[in-house]
């Protein structure tokens, strides 16, 4: 094997370079259920592609599978970033079948639900030790920040060295708290944010160039 | 390891704490097989010196794997939060010693739930299956 791959890998680099200056970062948006991770991504890929990521719910895990939106192109002072968004299911340490019930499901949807939830977080997981250069890390304002689940990602970016941004995402609710989430992680820089009404995205993709750019 | 009575014939919950020692000279997939065997039995274990951020993200990843509807719903777990006064965690890494000196419980999902949790304690309800 070897030196046609070792060839076309080089040539397709080269035009890479060629065309687009620099290879798209892959930034992962990860962070707990219901956070507004697909909200997000859908935002974000609709305001500089014009089509959107996934579905989004209020019932937990309703992205199983990590889609992806390639080169996604944000524009900021004349300067390009080119991105591929990542959106993951929400990590957890735990998944029971039995909780998807309560949203009038079927036992047997229920089962793959949960089936397709832990596989998607397991991949998920992988993939931040193995395959992102940068993450966007979003938590509802409306709730605890100090969750074992958050500390730990945060601990597990912060020991790879990836560049992250925390959103404090749903802030157009009554009950939200940016202050909360900033006392949580007073090492990060903290952009709030509503997803679901796009305020304050000017500021978000300011962010995205500084850090990811 | 030496066989300790087995839980399920006992009316009560088993606890392993397990030293710092012990983990030492284990590998990532040994550590996390001792812990997630530990859980399944339902035992609550705790760990005198936790995991690293690395080997935590891959006990989230087994433990995904091995979820099973009826049988096994994953895993609870607890640290102190790290602490935010130390700032010397990269310089702690660059020379190879990670910060992971912090006791860490873990047990099954369906028979612990946190209580309360802050800086200096926590606080966790057990309960038989
Ligand atoms: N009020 C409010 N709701 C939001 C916001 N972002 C997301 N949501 C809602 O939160 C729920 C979960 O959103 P989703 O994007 O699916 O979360 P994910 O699980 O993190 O991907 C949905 O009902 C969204 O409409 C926001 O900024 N404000
Ligand atoms: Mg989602």
């Amino acid at each position: 094997m070897g030196l046609l791959t070792d060839l076309k890998d080089s040539i397709s680099r080269a035009a890479s370079t060629l065309f687009s200056g620099e290879d798209p970062k892959r930034i992962g948006i990860y962070g707990p259920p219901n956070a507004g991770k697909t909200t997000l991504a859908n935002r974000i890929a609709r305001d500089w592609t014009g089509d959107a990521v996934g579905p989004e719910s209020h019932i937990p895990h309703e992205t199983r599978r990590a889609r992806r939106k390639e080169n996604v192109e944000i524009e900021r002072d004349g300067k390009k970033v080119t991105i591929d968004i990542v959106d993951t299911p929400g990590v957890t340490t735990k998944v029971d079948y039995t909780e998807f019930l309560e949203h009038d499901m079927e036992k047997d949807d229920a089962v793959r639900r949960s089936r397709e939830a832990t596989e998607g977080v397991a991949e998920a997981m992988h993939w931040l030790r193995e395959d992102v250069d940068g993450v966007i890390y979003v938590l509802d304002s409306t709730e605890d920040p100090f969750t074992q689940v958050n500390t730990m990602l945060i601990g597990i970016i912060e020991s790879q060295d990836l560049p992250v941004l925390i959103l404090a995402n749903k802030i157009d609710l009554e009950e939200s708290s940016v202050q909360r989430i900033r006392n949580a992680f007073p090492q990060h820089e903290t952009t709030p944010l509503s997803a679901l009404e796009g305020d304050n995205m000017d500021e978000l993709y300011d962010k995205i160039a500084e850090y990811f750019g | 390891m030496a066989e300790a009575k087995h839980p399920e014939d006992e009316d009560g919950v088993q606890i392993d704490l397990i030293s710092a020692e012990r983990m030492s000279d284990k590998t990532t997939m040994e550590k996390i097989r001792l812990i997630l065997d530990g859980v399944r039995e339902g035992k609550i274990v705790i760990l005198e010196a936790g995991l690293t951020p690395d080997e935590e993200s891959r006990l989230i990843e087994v433990t995904m794997t091995e979820i099973s509807p009826d049988e096994f719903n994953g895993i609870e777990i607890e640290t102190y939060p790290k602490s935010q006064a130390d700032d010397s965690s990269l310089l702690g890494r660059l020379m190879g010693r990670e910060e992971t000196k912090k006791l860490t419980v873990i047990g099954p999902a369906n028979q612990i739930e946190t209580l309360h949790k802050d800086e200096t304690l926590i606080s966790a309800l057990v309960s038989r299956k």
